[in-house]
């Protein structure tokens, strides 16, 4: 069982290289690239049932004397971002493979398209199953080029301004990490995140909170936590939808995902808390504003990304059990409910002609699906009471209460400021886009130099069956609504499942699953 | 442990060049900036590996001192990681010269709406209601 856990990166690595092998078909491409990312999907839940049952699996790779080699670990909660992560990818891969050989052309062209979507997975992989902090450095390196890569696809203007911001900013980040695990080592003499737990405990305060900051600084770059945050709503609309789809769904999670960790494994008794409640407060609500003041559904979307990111830093700040599942619980449903609306934005695109409210109304009479499609994630999204959104919500909010303090109580203050921000938001969408009369064919012309438009050449009307929406597109983006929908139904086992998961990425915990030895 | 005073300076001086030069506006440069900063944090790894003049073998000048090799896998694997860096980034910067006869970073789409709007209120002597909208297009690269 346990020389199953470095499968998953192997599939899309080999997956990408044999994809690479047929740039001229299109066909093949699409079935290697499916096929890769189910094989990851079933994988991730054999490893949720076998860890959830027998508890984690570390696997030290080459069989090196322990402490040495590399080692990757499946616990629960790398086991559940791993499913959610690659059943997110895989809709997203369906979704663009709805496109007709128009759209193809111009949002995924050529052949590197798949190849570079298994790549990002398997860096996402390899960074969600890395057991020290060097390969964890390695598999973001490998997912940030995929996604400088598919940033800046077509190579068009607007992408290549877009790119750039997030390239260089990336690229910061990426020293940053470099430099802080060149610290780590210089202090501990070891990157393995099981040793360091023990190790970097015996270090004075003062360099375990300098090595802390520049690990989080880094984090919060990745995860667009508030004053690193203000790359992410320029560079991610431009992107074509199924790409910013994706990268919505996982890129920030994944350093949230690495705050996670490197706040229970490597520095328990983390004196930073205020600080990161304080970031939590100003993500969200900073971010909310930002998304009220769009008329772009896209930019708006990537504003909500960020506000709602502070409701997972605020989980994690508060450094308890029930803070840390609620928030992974929240993770598990943001992935799914941002990417599921930045594709009902691509549907929204290619139904409507445009993506800004402007161009668009009276979509609820034209195509009542798409309404539906899009009513569901976004009251989803919003907070409304049964849904998973919901749920999270009120989990941070119960964990928040437990935890007391006046900060504590103003950053719930704020993230029910946000929830009920995010919902006029959404409402906003709804009325401009949904409700109202269609606007005539001219208006949607004006964006036909901008990316992405459907609208026809010269004044003219655009063609109706440009305007159809592909019933894969449609089927795939269904798919990742009822995922989303599942996860609000099934809610009862899978919070119970997000607090033994809490419970196994504690310190000690993880300790004594990778070094069962009590190697020091 | 003793370290190498002279190459965490070094360090120190390779990172303190590539930040000025990343606050740069021009693509090329801030390429350059990212590379020098890079060797410095390679540099650093080496301070990491602790005592300096260690040989790299084992057995090779007797006892058991031998240099540790695990900083050195780690800065070649940045090493490569920097070389696609510079890769990608010049053939971005190319592509940005390509379109647009420069390969200056732009700003961002608020920043130049918002100067646009100042602009806008600053030539207007009479009150006039101008509107926050946008087409989806892409008002900096137009």
């Amino acid at each position: 069982m346990v020389n199953l856990v470095p499968v998953p990166v192997m599939l899309t690595f080999f997956g990408a290289a044999i994809a690479l092998l047929f740039p001229r078909r299109p066909r093949v491409q699409r079935a290697i690239s499916v096929g890769a990312l189910l094989g990851v999907a079933v994988l991730a839940a054999v490893f949720i049932v076998f860890t959830d049952r027998e508890g984690p699996l570390a696997l030290w790779i080459g069989d090196w004397p322990v402490p040495l080699g590399i080692v990757l670990v499946a616990d629960r909660l790398s086991a559940l971002m791993l499913l959610v992560a690659s059943i997110v990818a895989l809709s997203v891969l369906v979704f663009s493979t709805g496109q007709d050989s128009d759209e193809v052309r111009r949002e995924t062209p050529v052949s590197i398209f798949h190849p570079t979507f298994l790549l990002l997975m398997a860096g996402i992989s390899n960074a969600f199953l890395a057991g020290d902090l060097f390969n964890m450095f390695v598999g973001f390196e490998i997912f940030l080029f995929a996604s400088y890569v598919l940033l800046t696809l077509g190579g068009t203007k607007e992408r290549i301004r877009a790119g750039t911001t997030y390239v260089i900013v990336s690229l910061l980040s990426s020293t940053l990490f470099l430099t802080s695990l060149a610290a780590i080592y210089a202090a501990t003499g070891t990157v393995n995140m099981a040793q360091l737990s023990l190790r970097l405990a015996e270090l004075s305060p003062p360099v375990q909170l300098l090595l802390q900051s520049m690990l989080l600084t880094t984090f919060a770059i990745k995860a667009a936590v508030f004053p690193l945050s203000s790359w992410l709503p320029d560079s991610y609309p431009t992107a074509p939808a199924p790409v910013t789809a994706v990268f919505a769904g996982l890129l920030t999670k994944v350093g949230i995902y690495a705050i996670i960790r490197t706040q229970t494994v490597l520095f328990p008794d983390s004196p930073l808390t205020g600080l990161l409640m304080v970031a939590a407060l100003l993500t969200m609500v900073l971010g909310i504003l930002g998304a009220l003041a769009q008329v772009e559904i896209k930019r708006m979307l990537s504003f909500t990304l960020v506000s709602h990111l502070g409701y997972m830093v605020f989980g994690i700040s508060l450094a308890s059990h029930d803070g840390l599942s609620a928030t992974i619980y929240y993770t598990a449903h943001h992935i799914t409910i941002q990417a599921a609306l930045f594709l009902v934005t691509g549907l929204i695109e290619r139904r409507g002609g445009t993506t800004s409210l402007d161009g668009l109304g009276g979509l609820l009479k034209t195509s009542p699906l798409l309404a539906l499609l899009f009513f569901v994630p976004a009251m989803n999204l919003g907070g409304i009471p049964p849904l998973s959104g919901f749920l999270g919500k009120v989990g941070l909010l119960e964990a928040g209460a437990a935890h007391g303090g006046w900060l504590a109580w103003v950053v719930m203050a704020g993230g029910i400021l946000t929830s009920l921000l995010t919902l006029m938001a959404m409402a906003k969408v709804w009325n401009r886009a949904f409700w109202g009369t269609a606007p005539a064919p001219a208006t949607a012309q004006g964006s036909s130099s901008g990316h992405g438009s459907t609208s026809g050449h010269d004044g003219q009307p655009p063609v109706d069956d440009q305007r159809r929406m592909p019933p894969l597109m449609v089927f795939a983006t269904s798919v990742l609504i009822a995922f989303s929908l599942a996860l609000t139904v099934l809610a009862g086992p899978l919070y119970a499942y997000a607090e033994r998961a809490a419970d196994s990425i504690r310190g000690a915990n993880y300790v004594t699953a990778v070094l069962p030895e009590g190697v020091r | 442990m003793t370290a190498d005073l002279t190459i965490a300076i070094t360090a120190g001086v390779l990172v303190a060049c590539g930040v000025y030069l990343i606050l740069e506006r021009s693509l090329t440069r801030i390429l350059l900036g990212v590379i020098i900063a890079s060797n410095g944090v390679n540099l650093l790894f080496l301070v990491a590996s602790g005592e300096p003049g260690r040989p790299p073998l084992s057995n090779l000048w007797g006892a058991d001192a031998i240099a540790d090799p695990l900083p050195q896998a780690m800065v070649l694997t940045a090493i490569v990681i920097t070389m696609a860096v510079t890769a990608f980034v010049l053939a971005l910067a190319y592509r940005s010269f390509q379109l647009g006869g420069h390969d200056e970073v732009a700003d961002d789409v608020e920043d130049a709406r918002i100067r646009a709007l100042a602009e806008a209120d600053e030539q207007s002597d009479s009150y006039e209601d101008s509107t926050f909208s946008d087409t989806g297009e892409d008002s900096v690269s137009e």
